[in-house]
């Protein structure tokens, strides 16, 4: 076992910096291709017309998970040493509404809101300028939020930890009901065209 | 309707929209001046690549990231080592008497943009500036339903983006370092996460619809 290689000491820091260029531009070139660089088409998720954003996400967190649980198995990765994100509960549920609602207002997410930049949006930028207020505005009142920012704190803990049920299993669980959904996505997309709801499809200069 | 590039109609091409069309002209030469002369723009508005391959593309890179690095994917966290630094310069004590701040403040060796995120989200404009000069869709406009204000989408753009920008440091993460990253190693704060974006979203559309549709 030898990955992740740089906290088994593979790689410098400068090394890993050069990494997260390389990585980040491969990150914005599929996220524009897909077209999560435009805001009416991210939009057009929330009106059942277009389901992209849902079928690029869970395409790729089944390609990472499916590869990392391989790459364990062949024993070239170890998954120990995998960074997993911690849980608090209940400020993380409130947080993903709110960031639900200013998603749907804005138009974009952090990472979609740079590429909308990159390529001219200017909605893009302000969205930019928006999301750096607000996470000053959250640093600012953060004294006060503190005790609610750490409360409900379950440590390191997984889906299959929490629904006792094996890795093998949940991993199982999780394609087949993105499967399902890619196929039930597909249908809703076209019973929502065949009702007549305005389509983000298409060429995008046509509202420019 | 036909469209050219420069997102004028040419069937119904009005006053307004003509004066529109050379303005676009311009930034459009703006930009393929000031832009890398080295990547072939596409005059033509290519379609999006299939939303699996796109997908799957962003899934090896994930994957990349924690083969090498031991850890996903991110942004908003890029913009959080911004506004510590920009604190840090103004108000350094503040900072310090604030442990949010001092979080992303580093060791104090080196500087806070000194970070794996900053880094990475700077690749990631890169990467969407040349996908988009090489498909033709890089063009300076505001995007929005042909119902709204170019006024109105940028007054939203800014507070669905402040709001968005609060919510994503409560959830300590946003779509790429909660979402994706934290959704690959099934972490269970990450999923409830998502769930809870994508509520949000569906329970706000409707009260936006005249910003989109």
């Amino acid at each position: 076992m030898s990955a992740p290689l740089y906290p088994n000491g593979f790689l410098s820091e400068n090394a890993g910096l050069a990494i997260a260029v390389i990585l980040g531009i491969a990150f914005g070139f599929f996220l524009e291709r897909g077209g999560l660089g435009s805001a009416r088409k991210l939009a057009a998720q929330f009106y059942l017309t277009d389901m992209t954003v849902f079928k690029v996400m869970f395409t790729a967190i089944i390609t990472a998970m499916l590869g990392l649980f391989w790459l364990s198995w062949l024993g070239i990765l170890d998954l120990a040493q995998v960074h997993v994100l911690p849980t608090y509960l209940v400020p993380q549920a409130v947080g993903g509404l709110i960031f639900g609602a200013g998603f749907m207002m804005g138009g974009y997410c952090p990472g979609t809101s740079c590429v909308a930049a990159s390529i001219g949006r200017r909605d893009g930028y302000v969205h930019l300028l928006g999301m750096i207020a607000g996470i000053f505005l959250f640093g600012e009142v953060f004294p006060f939020l503190r005790q609610f920012y750490n409360s409900t704190s379950l440590g390191p803990i997984t889906l299959p930890q929490i629904l006792g049920v094996s890795p093998n299993v949940a991993m199982f669980l999780i394609v087949a009901a993105a499967i399902a959904g890619f196929s039930l996505a597909t249908k809703v997309e076209r019973w929502a065209e065949h009702r007549g709801f305005p389509s983000s499809k298409g060429n995008l200069s046509t509202h420019p | 309707m036909e469209t050219n590039i420069l997102g004028g109609s040419t069937m119904k091409n009005d006053a307004a929209d003509g004066l529109k069309d050379v303005r676009i002209q311009g930034r459009m030469k703006t930009a393929q001046r000031v832009g890398l002369s080295w990547i072939k723009s596409s005059t033509h508005e290519q379609p999006y690549w299939n939303p699996y391959q796109a997908g799957v593309g962003i899934g090896v890179v994930l994957l990349a990231a924690f083969v090498l690095m031991g850890r996903g994917l991110g942004a908003s966290g890029a913009f959080t080592s911004l506004v510590a630094a920009g604190v840090d310069t103004i108000a350094p004590q503040h900072v310090h008497s604030n442990t949010f701040y001092e979080n992303y403040l580093g060791s104090g060796n080196s500087s806070p943009l000194k970070d794996w995120l900053v880094f990475e989200i700077l690749g990631v404009i890169i990467g969407g500036y040349v996908s988009g000069s090489m498909a033709g869709r890089r063009r300076a406009f505001v995007e929005k339903g042909p119902s709204m204000t170019s006024r109105g989408r940028m007054a939203y753009a800014l507070l669905g983006g402040l709001i968005m920008g609060f919510g994503s440091k409560l959830a300590r993460g946003c779509t790429s370092g909660q979402g994706l990253t934290g959704g690959a190693v099934l972490s269970v704060g990450s999923w409830v996460f998502m769930v809870t974006v994508f509520s949000g979203a569906y329970a706000t559309a409707y009260f936006v619809r005249r910003q989109w549709l």
